[in-house]
């Protein structure tokens, strides 16, 4: 069963429709998944007050291997914290979100990904293909980036640390490239 | 790159797509759903749908709708009117919309802007101004352009960003409907005074509306007329703009 995180606020229907799992926000249904999506709409302060009581939950989760899917504010509170307001991430990857600093913030729109190491999660997609972000805050290139996003700053647009995958685009609002993300997520064994 | 965006604009009425002249004279189009996979299928990159009388009934838009769009469609949607609380504003994002659209209330209210923005991101909330132009300076209007608020569009603009909008729906109530040409000079006003996206509105006709609207620093064109009635679909109009240099997903 795939959890999807119920934050309270998010696009959490179209991507529950895709990988056909369990929206909730009940820890005893969590801890029984064997994969968790976490969606991402709010802020980062605002989305880790209304996972208080299950963030202990989710971070066991992440830790004891299974695949995780963070999606845009899913990918920000993998980390210690972020410019974006006050309070602490997952701290599963070390370090802070940062604001856009580039161009016009936040960032809308369709942009085009750049792959730039394998990651199941894009089997079958193009390099160049166009997502849908919509973000005023990102992760900087990293070891676990494997693509990138050029917007004046070069955003992680997608990471994957052995379970941990994570994107800052939307892929339940990405047309056919999305969905394609979504069931190489789902369908990851 | 980032692509510049075609917006369809779906005006409802009573659960049904219509469209006016200059805010008025309202005409019956279609479903609303049923024509937004229509235009995610001909390649629109992203809809807003605006409950054109919930401000002066009264009323909240049609969650109902809201849900039914979400299921069936995978681009981004944005929901606006009559929005007159930060919890019709949180239900309307719950339901699946991607962003959420306020204006009248916004104008009585500004401190609903910083507040929507730490609940639901900056980045899902857009500020729409409506604008007209009174002899000296573009004026915002409110209540669907019935009432003149003696605020400069720009100095309204700057301020609705400090306070934490992600993004400005610009409409011009003299271009809405008529398809002549969007108000070039009121896009460019506002675009060069934020750092937010800014989306034009108001009287697309042509794909050289589009191409002018990005020349005076829309990062998005919003048309409804021209896509209603069958002149052009998302995709003509993007491969003009493609084949003039501008960057567009197709």
């Amino acid at each position: 069963m795939i959890a999807v995180i119920d934050t309270q606020a998010g696009n959490l229907f179209n991507i529950n429709k895709i990988v056909n799992g369990e929206i909730t926000r009940d820890p005893y249904v969590i801890e029984r998944a064997d994969k968790i999506v976490f969606p991402g709409v709010g802020s980062f302060s605002f989305v880790m007050d209304s996972i208080e009581g299950i963030k202990e939950t989710i971070i066991e989760k992440i830790k004891s291997g299974i695949p995780y899917l963070g999606i845009c504010l899913g990918l920000e509170v993998l980390y210690d914290s972020s410019e974006e307001g006050p309070g602490s991430g997952l701290s599963i990857l070390s370090g802070s979100i940062k604001k856009l600093t580039k161009n016009r913030v936040p960032h809308i729109g369709w942009d085009t990904v750049e792959l730039i190491k394998d990651s199941r999660l894009f089997s079958g997609i193009k390099n160049g293909s166009y997502f849908y972000f919509l973000h005023s805050y990102y992760a900087e290139r990293n070891d676990y980036t494997v693509a990138i996003t050029d917007y004046g700053n070069i955003i992680s647009s997608a990471m994957q640390k052995d379970n941990i995958y994570a994107v800052q685009f939307h892929p339940e609002k990405s047309g056919i490239n999305g969905i394609q993300v979504l069931k190489n997520f789902r369908d990851l064994i | 790159m980032l692509a510049k965006r075609i917006v369809g604009a779906l005006d409802i009425k009573d659960g049904r797509v219509v469209k006016g002249i200059k805010f008025r004279d309202i005409r019956t189009i279609d479903d609303p759903v049923k024509l937004s996979k229509k235009y995610e299928e001909q390649g629109m990159d992203e809809l807003v749908f605006l409950d054109i009388y919930a401000t002066n009934e009264n009323r909240g838009i049609t969650y109902d709708l809201i849900s039914r769009v979400a299921e069936n469609i995978n681009i981004p949607f944005t929901v606006g009117g009559g929005i007159d609380s930060l919890d019709k504003i949180k239900k309307i994002i719950r339901l699946g919309a991607d962003k959420v659209f306020i204006n009248t209330y916004a104008i009585i209210n500004p401190d609903i802007i910083k507040k929507a923005s730490y609940e639901i991101g900056s980045s899902n909330l857009v500020i729409a101004i409506d604008a007209k132009f009174n002899g000296s300076y573009y004026e915002v209007y409110s209540n669907s352009g019935e009432i003149s608020r003696n605020i400069n569009a720009v100095e309204w603009a700057k301020t609705v960003e400090e306070l934490g909008a992600g993004e400005i729906l610009l409409t011009s109530i003299d271009a809405d409907g008529t398809r002549k040409g969007y108000d070039y000079n009121l896009i460019k006003k506002v675009s060069e005074n934020v750092n937010i996206p800014v989306i034009a509105s108001g009287g697309a006709g042509s794909p050289e509306d589009f191409y002018n609207a990005i020349q005076s620093g829309a990062d998005a064109c919003l048309a409804g007329s021209v896509f209603h009635y069958g002149m052009y679909t998302a995709n003509e109009i993007k491969k003009y703009l493609m084949e003039r240099g501008v960057n567009v997903r197709i």
